[in-house]
């Protein structure tokens, strides 16, 4: 019963981390290019959404930071990433990762290190408790934002015109564009969202942890081990690994405390052993 | 000329150009005439926003102390860099005594980088004053004659809220849960407690430790709740706390939370409406004496916030040391170990002054227990904190609530 609540509580967490990990995911799916600036994006959206709830309250500043740093989003593709989609992956990680260092020092700089203190309102805090399982209520409301995000995408990618024009980019980008379409406006729109939900992330987590300048590194780390083990190319893999990581951290912080933020990490080794594409990786020519 | 000797050429100007750069400075260097001192603290991590206040206040102890004449008529320079991690702060610490020519070292929060330091102060017998360091080991075990401890000792900090516990009947037979930061520091907090409620007839029914890097405190308060306590209790440091706090009031877990650590700029950070319970520190911004007054109020008309507890140790070790350089006329470490083992006395801005206590070097001062005002009662986002009285009182011996002879194995 005590492990069954661990599971749960695993479940709601991983929904968080599927927030930040399905943007990366995309990103790097589409444009093969592992954007180790993510993590920026997500501390972006928490200080905005902390600057924003200032003057118009919580529930703008959840709507708004995303828009903006998703804005944001959009010139980084057009200027910095666009450069890199063919050209050695190590530049690319290089690029992201100095651009992720830029960021947290200019949050440094703009808004000092000491933690800005971000409150939810007072009608989401408190406990839910549901059979016997303890809940916040916050979390719960958290999570069903994440599933509606997460159907929206969904949506997106297919059953609709742009997804499939996404989809086919993923697996054969020579051919999408031997049809004559151009990728580039897609992987405009696929960065901007991507980016946006991070930053989706980080405002709603203001209000739990810290709003540091470092919360992006701490973010990347564990997003990028849930874009690993669900596997390039698959919604349903993202989705998958970010609740098995959630599962996975909690069950193990209640046998072994101190080994949590070791376990998932082991998990990502397992995985990569037996499958070395992720859980459900397709298998995508450009990235063998 | 063939390319290839071009390049050579090309490498060569540039290793001279590099030398110069690298070398001429260090010989001017050596000529100036200030007092060198040699400062590390965390800017990054889970400490760095304390390590920001740290060095917002050592600097204006250092502007004041220049602005006055400095020392011995000879201007003084604090070189700060941020420790980054044990290791690094041991080899910045061993680069800073043997090329930038700091006289003695100061600094430090974390109790890990703290213990290396000093292993490298003694190995070079220079003087390094541990200011924000709290990990009892660091003045027991691993003590040494080169390293004065400025901070509380974490059995301090346990009594501080022990006594404020004890009186609240919060102790004798109650379950404790407690959460603890998995490093040196941690572990050390852990025992202190352990040693309080063995005492006192608390019962300890579990504890779990923390990695420094945790920001998700979910499966935790699951168990917490689980393992149903009468008290939780944190050994946590630096973020660590400010999340626990936020999550716990999000989380709405119905028992007490009582704390052996927390600065005040993590409860900032963790916001009123989140923090409840009864916490120790070392200093607070509301205490009042004219010395803290001046220091608050220059502070904030600088900086547009009150100062933190680190900013003030800072601002007072730098002070102190300025002090000893003056009485004794030197920066020679011996002299200014000699110094403070004399037991001088220091103004730190509170009602009663501080001196180093000779046989483990440590600053014997007063703490405080704080607990959280009413909502409502704060006139800003700093105020939210209520400050209990000093502990000692003022009739008894600052020495009550400091670890023993018999309980501290320090020998130098």
């Amino acid at each position: 019963m005590f492990l069954l609540e661990q599971v749960v509580n695993g479940l709601v967490l991983g929904g968080y981390y599927l927030l930040i990990a399905l943007g990366l995911s995309l990103i790097f799916s589409v444009g093969g290019v592992v954007n180790l600036a993510h993590g920026a994006f997500y501390a972006l959206g928490a200080y905005a959404s902390v600057e924003i709830a200032k003057h118009l309250g919580f529930g703008s500043a959840v709507i708004l930071s995303p828009v903006a740093v998703a804005m944001l989003g959009i010139l980084f593709e057009r200027f910095i990433l666009r450069r890199f989609y063919t050209a050695d992956p190590i530049l690319s990680l290089l690029v992201t990762f100095g651009l992720a260092m830029v960021a947290e020092q200019s949050i440094r700089v703009i808004w000092g290190a000491a933690p800005l203190s971000a409150s939810m309102p007072d009608a989401l805090r408190g406990p839910v408790i549901l059979g016997n399982f303890l809940f916040s209520r916050y979390r719960l409301t958290l999570l069903a934002i994440v599933a509606v995000v997460l159907l929206g995408v969904w949506l997106l990618l297919h059953k609709t015109s742009f997804g499939r024009v996404v989809r086919a980019g993923i697996q054969r980008p020579d051919m999408v564009a031997a049809l004559g379409i151009r990728l580039q406006p897609y992987m405009t729109t696929i960065v901007m969202l991507g980016v946006g939900m991070a930053a989706l992330g980080g405002a709603l987590f203001a209000p739990i942890t810290g709003v540091h300048p470092a919360m992006g590194a701490e973010i990347i780390t564990v997003a990028f081990v849930v874009v690993v083990i669900g596997g390039l190319g698959s919604f349903w893999g993202v989705v998958l690994a970010a609740l098995l990581v959630g599962v996975v951290r909690g069950v193990t912080i209640h046998y072994v405390a101190a080994a949590g933020e070791a376990s998932i990490y082991i998990l990502m080794f397992l995985v990569l052993l037996f499958r070395p594409r992720g859980l459900l990786g397709e298998r995508i020519e450009k990235f063998e | 000329m063939t390319s290839n000797s071009r390049r050579s050429v090309l490498k060569g100007a540039a290793a001279i150009a590099g030398a110069s750069a690298l070398g001429l400075p260090m010989i001017a260097r050596a000529q100036s005439d200030k007092i060198k001192i040699g400062h590390l603290t965390p800017l990054t991590g889970f400490l760095g926003a304390l390590g920001e206040y740290a060095v917002m206040g050592l600097r204006i102890a250092e502007e004041e102390i220049n602005k006055a004449g400095g020392i011995m008529g000879r201007q003084l320079e604090v070189m700060s860099e941020d420790s980054v991690n044990p290791a690094t702060a041991a080899t910045k610490a061993q680069r800073m005594l043997e090329r930038d020519g700091a006289v003695v070292l100061m600094g430090e929060i974390s109790s890990a980088s703290a213990l290396t330091i000093s292993q490298v102060a003694a190995r070079n017998s220079r003087l390094f004053m541990s200011i924000g360091a709290r990990s009892d080991v660091l003045r027991g075990k691993n003590c040494n004659k080169y390293t004065f401890h400025v901070d509380i000792p974490n059995t301090v900090m346990v009594n501080a809220v022990g006594k404020a516990l004890l009186r609240d009947n919060l102790v004798r037979g109650k379950k404790f849960f407690s959460l603890t930061a998995d490093y040196v520091f941690g572990h050390d907090l852990l025992r202190a407690a352990k040693a309080f409620f063995a005492a006192n007839q608390g019962n300890l029914i579990g504890d779990e430790l923390v990695a420094t890097d945790v920001t998700d405190f979910s499966p935790y308060l699951v168990k917490v709740r689980q393992a149903n306590p009468d008290v939780v209790c944190s050994n946590l440091a630096g973020n660590q706390v400010t999340n626990l706090i936020k999550q716990y009031a999000e989380f709405g877990l119905p028992y007490p939370i009582v704390g052996f650590n927390l600065n005040t700029a993590d409860a900032w950070a963790a916001g009123e409406g989140n923090l409840s319970g009864t916490w120790p520190t070392v200093w607070h911004h509301d205490i009042d004496t004219p010395g803290s007054k001046a220091f608050v109020s220059t502070f904030t008309k600088k900086h547009g916030k009150p100062p933190e507890n680190h900013a003030w140790i800072e601002y007072v070790s730098l002070k102190m040391m300025a002090q000893a350089m003056s009485e004794t006329r030197s920066t020679d470490s011996a002299t200014l170990i000699a110094h403070f083992e004399k037991q001088a006395e220091f103004d730190i801005l509170k009602a009663r002054k501080g001196w180093f206590r000779a046989w483990d070097h440590q600053l014997m001062q007063e703490a405080y227990p704080f607990s959280v005002k009413p909502r409502g009662q704060a006139r800003d986002k700093w105020d939210f904190l209520a400050l209990g009285a000093a502990v000692p009182g003022a009739g008894e011996s600052l020495e009550i609530l400091a670890p023993t002879r018999e309980q501290n194995p320090c020998t130098m």
